[in-house]
């Protein structure tokens, strides 16, 4: 239930239509699990109008600029096994990547623990290539992440929540309750009380992740989720949690459930 | 920078005497309803400067939640709590110093933060670099005296 706030800080009436052909869902009726809201909104009903313009095209959106680099990465031969991505991924136009994105965070089964997108990619550069991982928010990881969601993109997103995945999740909801920090607040105090209002200058959304990676005009670059985790764990006056951590694992499940009916959105633009 | 740190302890020692009258966090007397019914640092608050604690980002940032009509000239105030025009007809100085000091006395589970509190934080960092903090080195939000400047501020807003 979001607080009535002032009118002139409510999210937008608009509609996301990428180079005017692949429609975008930014606003949808809750998942079931969802207890106080009832309607799930991408982030970028929240922006205003230049930044929301920069996502409609993909020449104006700077996040593509990252998807190009790992188009090229996706053929280049790397580590001991001589291998590329689509040595066994198949080249982008087979379309074997499309829709992976929308049902990460995943149960794997033969490491027995959910796997993030970045945790699958690096296993595949570890073990499938013999090369070195990739940092969990550095750049190269940063860039695949943004070509793993331009080939999903419009996807609804359809994370599991139930079976072996179901105690992650769980701990993933305590912690987005969990006020933290000097400031004591929790994710869901600005997400889900206050997403409308204005916290100073900034207009709160509801915290989606379906838009990631993020190309943020703050720090002119593309920002990964547990680095944007990172940002608002710490904004509570919080010791945070590591990228790639169980918790933000757990966390990024939770989180990306809330989204399960908005579209794969990324790379997007926010401020 | 050698100059400014010295001048800044040796305002510290000045101050000594007032400090010695301070109330320290975990022995404020809050009653049943939340309120404070004495200074918090034994002395009388500064409505100009509870102004500027209340508006200055790196101070109280009161502004980050509640708008103000007298400091329309500080920009962009937020609005995730009530508008604060007039807060002095509903409350006592007694009852917005409780606020002030731990609002969570006052309205249970209320998001907005505790400024005078040192203890009870889950996972409590270093200011805002995301680091740990050891549990004895956290301080209050605000001093004591910027609590009462701001209460001094705070009675002045009638309708
Ligand atoms: C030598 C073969 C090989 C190479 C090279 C390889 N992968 Fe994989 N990849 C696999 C296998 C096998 C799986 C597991 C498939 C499964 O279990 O569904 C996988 C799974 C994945 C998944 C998860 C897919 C899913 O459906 O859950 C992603 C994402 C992925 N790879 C990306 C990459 C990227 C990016 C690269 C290059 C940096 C790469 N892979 C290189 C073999 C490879
Ligand atoms: C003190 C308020 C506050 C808290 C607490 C907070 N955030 Fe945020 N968050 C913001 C602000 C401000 C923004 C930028 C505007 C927006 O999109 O809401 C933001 C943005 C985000 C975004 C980007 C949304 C998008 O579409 O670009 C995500 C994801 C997010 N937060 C997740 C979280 C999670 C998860 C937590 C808890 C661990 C959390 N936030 C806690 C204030 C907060
Ligand atoms: C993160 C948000 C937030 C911040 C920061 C914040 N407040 Fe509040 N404040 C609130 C909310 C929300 C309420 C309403 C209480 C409730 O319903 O939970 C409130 C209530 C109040 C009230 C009583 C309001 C009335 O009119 O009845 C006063 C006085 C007050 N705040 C003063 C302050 C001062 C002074 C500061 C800074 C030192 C401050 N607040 C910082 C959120 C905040």
């Amino acid at each position: 239930v979001a607080a009535a706030g002032s009118a002139n800080a409510d999210p937008v009436e608009d509609e996301l239509i990428v180079n005017g052909e692949t429609e975008i869902v930014t606003k949808t009726a809750a998942p079931a699990h969802m207890e106080n809201i009832d309607e799930v909104m991408s982030g970028w009903l929240f922006r205003e109008n230049d930044t929301r313009d920069m996502q409609r095209d993909d020449f104006d959106n700077p996040g593509m600029l990252a998807v190009e680099a790992a188009m090229e990465t996706w053929d280049e031969v790397e580590g001991t096994a001589g291998k590329a991505c689509s040595d066994c991924h198949g080249t982008l136009d087979d379309d074997q990547m499309v829709g992976i994105r929308a049902v990460y965070p995943k149960w794997n089964e033969n490491a027995g623990e959910v796997w993030t997108l970045e945790m699958a990619i690096n296993s595949c550069r570890t073990e499938q290539m013999g090369a070195e991982a990739w940092g969990y928010t550095g750049t190269e990881m940063t860039n695949m992440s943004a070509l793993m969601s331009y080939a999903s993109r419009g996807v609804p997103v359809n994370v599991a929540i139930d079976g072996p995945a179901q105690p992650t999740w769980e701990q993933g909801k305590e912690l987005y309750y969990t006020r933290t920090g000097q400031l004591e607040l929790s994710c869901a105090n600005c997400h889900e009380d206050n997403y409308g209002n204005m916290i100073r200058a900034d207009h709160l959304s509801q915290g989606q992740i379906n838009a990631f990676p993020a190309y943020r005009l703050k720090n002119a670059k593309l920002n990964s989720v547990h680095d944007r985790f990172k940002g608002c764990v710490r904004d509570t006056r919080a010791e945070t949690y590591s990228p790639g951590s169980p918790e933000f694992v757990a966390l990024e499940l939770y989180v990306a459930s809330r989204g399960n009916g908005l579209s794969v959105e990324g790379p997007s633009v926010r401020n | 920078m050698k100059r400014a740190i010295s001048a800044a302890i040796a305002a510290t020692i000045l101050a000594a005497p007032a400090i010695a009258e301070t109330v320290a966090p975990g022995d404020v007397a809050y009653d049943e309803a939340g309120a404070v019914a004495a200074s918090l640092s034994g002395m009388p608050g500064n409505a100009e400067e509870g102004a500027k604690v209340f508006g200055s980002k790196s101070i109280g940032n009161c502004v980050s939640c509640h708008e103000v009509t007298a400091l329309a000239d500080v920009p962009f105030p937020g609005n995730v709590g009530p508008s604060l025009d007039g807060v002095a007809d509903r409350w006592s100085e007694g009852e917005i110093r409780g606020i002030v000091a731990n609002a969570k006395n006052t309205y249970d589970g209320t998001i907005m933060p505790s400024f005078y509190k040192v203890e009870g934080f889950i996972r409590p960092g270093d200011a805002y670099t995301g680091k740990g903090i050891a549990l004895d080195k956290i301080e209050p939000l605000l001093t004591a005296q910027q609590i009462e400047d701001l209460v001094a501020f705070l009675v002045t807003l009638k309708e």
